[in-house]
């Protein structure tokens, strides 16, 4: 059997390779977060953007038309079972179950009350509602912190891109975001998402989404702009964000939220 | 129209996100795998080099060399994943290392970097005899065997005594800072996915400890089992009648190292069933679809394969008095395919519910490749892995002899 | 006789070495920390012009009222004055030249989008008139007897042939 000396120097060797690799690791990180401008509390300045996005779960309606003009726009696929954006539709009934579903992430609307392919009798119903749901180009992005090789960043007006020349594929990213916003492009075979059409927002459009929502359910502003309306519905009224326990400081705000959303 | 990765062996269940599949399947059950099993035997090798149990020195030369045959083994798992595996080599040009993964590249470079000078200052008396004794040999083979051994004795052919004593310091002091570095390796692998506070299941900071020790544990298996199956070979095999039988596998070498075995073994089931005693306790939000998943859905691959088969049974077979090899090979098996299953329980099983919390999914793992993604990510591609390191293996025999005739 | 010993260090050396003599080559001169730190901010600068020179494709209504002004004017003055023409009719890109025509959507699916009625008061959907699509009507185009530029002044009347324009104002068509 082992000695206690030849015992004692084994957990020395392998405590020092468990010490050494936390150490490298603060020193690392701790490197890095310091010039981290998501350390810093936001502060209000004109003389960057920074983007964020309002969604009103009350005026979406279901129609899809939103997910149909991101797919055409940004060029994904239309068949294929990803999307950028898609809408949930939450059927609470009265007995405090609550069935969701996102049929091809509500691409072609929702046509009947059947979600997850039940027809629901309405009497049952106690609440029902459709969220929207996007990349929240967080401040503090999991998704960016693990990308091993630099190829999604967030850029300095707040939106986080990727890198299609960069992209190995590894799909670190997609397994961090805590939101199931990142899928693998089926053409492009890197890792993808929405990213605000950026395209788009940084020449004065909005985005395709935005204005593609004929009821007003979607918005996009600049919370450093003091006059921009956007940002100031996010500053004065009832806001929620989803997921806030994981820190990452999302950047789309909900107005009429439930606690049922996913 | 263009398949989307990961939809072709997803089945979903009730309310997933749009996008969500089983992105990191068999290569990624595989890659920690593989790469626990060039640590663990590697460490194997260490202790007869380190602490100097004589009696290992042949199970000894056996892991180094094997422990390099799955190093040259380890990365196809991952180039079988990647989507842009030409890309791969980025990690070593623009690394970030506020990712587990690109740290774990220049870590497990580093580790190769030693367990190849090690395998290097072992052999190097053997490459400089080789290389003089094949110097005017006719025939290509022998041309190309003297080339290989003239460009790896690195033009140091200094054999003398003093050289050859320096020569078993270096292997020492390399056997020695190899041991944190394999743990350094797969603590890093472990916190890959113990970081990951997305995902329920990975998150947890006993990850890497966990992966550490498991990895221990396959890599001594696999040494122990590639031991007993060359050496009992070799035995049955007679070269020439007459002759002595070659030694066969000796026991009493299986019972020292089974004791490290065991030592691991019930390490690494501890740290185990601490994290699940603490998340019931716990029961935060994600726990009620978790408990269905660990104690309902995935019971089978949990608490029958991994800890049944592959850790409480081996545990019964090598404790058990009047061990014998054949018990001792069968033991060794299931620990293999016990350690497998703690990969895949953990890689899998972290992707078998919705972040939703309200979902499931189902990886369906490619049984017939139908076009080039559903081999890479399916049963052949994952069987074509595992037998890469004995071929890698049978190759470098041909130039390092794994058994030394005495 | 010089120590043998570090070979295989210099072997390493050499291999590291080498990665930072073809790395020039390699990575883009761009590629570095830039303004969100190296945390969040480790990429290739150039690659947010790219994304910058993305087509647009989507170019609201104001992009048509120029060449269909009347179809324009007969929505804008309708509830459907909130749907977007590209909404129905596919993303305009480079129309006229590029797509030469865009896609006239008749199937009821298009139009259940919003029109099909789902009871759930708690959204703006409770607000928008609607059918159930399996009673009313079912298997015939809403756009046999609904016009989508007139809704309103256009009550159905006995269904149009296909292909035929009644009730569709508006050029183009």
């Amino acid at each position: 059997m082992i000695s206690r000396r030849d015992f004692l120097k084994f957990s020395l060797l392998a405590g020092t390779g468990i010490g050494l690799s936390g150490l490298t690791g603060k020193l690392i990180w701790a490197g890095g977060t310091a010039s981290r401008e998501g350390l810093r509390a936001p502060t209000i300045s004109t003389a960057s953007k920074k983007w964020v996005f309002l969604v009103d779960t009350y005026k979406c309606v279901g129609c899809g038309l939103c997910v149909r003009a991101c797919k055409l726009e940004n060029e994904t696929p239309y068949d294929a079972p990803v999307t950028r954006t898609w809408v949930e539709r939450y059927v609470v009934k009265k007995d405090g179950s609550v069935v969701a579903d996102s049929p091809m992430g509500g691409r072609d609307g929702y046509l009947k009350n059947d979600p997850q392919g039940i027809i629901v009798p309405p009497d049952e119903i106690a609440k029902a509602f459709f969220v929207p749901k996007l990349c929240n180009q967080c401040t503090n992005p999991p998704c960016v912190q693990v990308c091993p090789v630099g190829a999604t960043y967030r850029s300095p007006d707040g939106v986080v891109l990727v890198d299609r020349k960069w992209c190995i594929g590894c799909g670190y990213c997609i397994m961090a975001c805590p939101y199931g916003v990142r899928f693998f492009h089926p053409v492009y075979k890197v890792a993808e998402k929405c990213n605000f059409c950026y395209h788009r927002i940084w020449n004065g459009m909005r985005p395709a989404c935005v204005d593609a929502c004929p009821f007003g359910a979607r918005l996009i502003g600049d919370i450093n702009d003091p006059s921009d309306p956007v940002a100031n519905v996010i500053r004065t009224e009832r806001v929620a964000v989803l997921k806030e326990e994981f820190g990452t400081k999302p950047n789309v705000y909900y107005l009429n939220f439930d606690s049922v959303v996913r | 129209m263009e398949e989307v990765h990961g939809s072709l062996w997803t089945l979903k269940e009730l309310f997933t996100y749009p996008n969500e599949y089983v992105y990191w399947s068999l290569q990624i059950v595989l890659y920690p795998f593989m790469t626990g099993l060039v640590a663990g035997a590697f460490v194997l090798s260490s202790l007869y080099h380190v602490f100097e149990r004589k009696e290992l020195k042949e199970m000894a030369r056996l892991s180094l060399v094997f422990s390099y045959a799955l190093l040259v083994a380890a990365p196809l798992p991952l180039l079988f994943h990647l989507l842009q595996p030409p890309r791969g080599f980025y990690v070593f040009f623009t690394p970030h290392f506020t990712s587990a993964i690109a740290a774990f590249g220049v870590v497990f470079f580093a580790y190769a970097a030693i367990v190849a000078s090690e395998i290097w200052f072992v052999n190097r008396k053997l490459f400089i005899e080789q290389a003089m004794r094949l110097k005017d040999a006719p025939g290509l083979g022998n041309r190309i065997k003297h080339m290989v051994y003239r460009v790896w004795s690195l033009g140091a052919r200094d054999l003398s005594e003093l050289a050859l004593r320096k020569d078993e310091r270096a292997v020492k002091a390399l056997a020695a800072v190899g041991i944190p570095v394999a743990c350094f390796l797969h603590g890093y692998a472990g916190f890959i996915f113990g970081s990951v506070k997305a995902n329920a299941l990975w998150m947890t900071p006993l990850m890497p400890i966990i992966f550490i020790m498991s990895a221990i544990v396959s890599g001594i298996a696999l040494s122990m089992l590639t031991y007993i199956v060359i050496f009992e070979l070799r035995r049955l095999k007679r070269k020439r009648p007459g002759a002595p039988a070659p030694r066969g596998a000796e026991l009493n070498v299986i019972k020292m190292t089974s004791k490290y075995l065991i030592l691991f073994m019930v390490t690494a089931m501890t740290l185990e069933l601490l994290d699940l005693v603490f998340r019931g306790y716990t029961a935060v939000k994600h726990w009620d679809i978790l408990r269905t998943v660990i104690y309902e859905r995935d019971f089978v691959n949990i608490f029958v394969l991994q800890y049944g088969l592959g850790n409480l049974l081996p545990l019964a077979l090598f404790l058990l008095p009047g061990l014998t090899l054949r018990r001792a090979l069968i033991a060794l098996a299931l620990v293999l395919m016990g350690v497998f299953m703690m990969r895949w329980n953990v890689v899998i099983g972290g992707q078998s519910f919705s972040l939703t919390l309200s979902g499931y999914m189902h990886y369906k793992m490619p049984l017939i490749p139908t076009n080039y993604e559903t081999y890479k990510e399916g049963l052949w591609g994952g069987l074509t892995i595992m037998a890469s390191p004995f071929f890698f293996l049978w190759i470098l025999n041909k130039v390092i002899p794994v058994i030394k005739e005495d | 006789m010089k120590s043998h010993v570090l070979r295989p260090l210099y072997v390493v050396l050499a291999i590291v070495a080498g990665i930072f003599l073809a790395r020039p080559f390699i990575v883009p001169a761009d590629f570095g920390v830039h303004e969100s730190g190296y945390m969040y901010g480790w990429y290739r600068k150039g690659n947010e012009e790219d994304w910058k020179n993305f087509k647009i494709k989507f170019k609201t209504r104001e992009y048509c009222k120029d060449c269909h002004p009347e179809t324009y004017s007969s929505v804008m003055k309708s509830p459907h004055s909130i749907i977007h023409c590209e909404n129905c009719h596919g993303l305009a890109a480079d129309h006229p030249e590029d797509p030469a025509k865009l896609s006239v959507p008749r199937q009821r699916e298009h139009c259940l989008r919003c029109h099909s009625a789902l009871p759930y008061p708690s959204t703006g959907r409770a607000s928008i008139r609607g059918i159930d699509p399996d009673e009313h009507n079912t298997g015939v185009e809403c756009v046999s007897c609904h016009s989508p530029h007139s809704p309103v002044s256009n009550p159905p009347s006995p269904p149009f042939s296909k292909g035929g324009m009644g009730g569709f104002e508006g050029g183009g068509r």
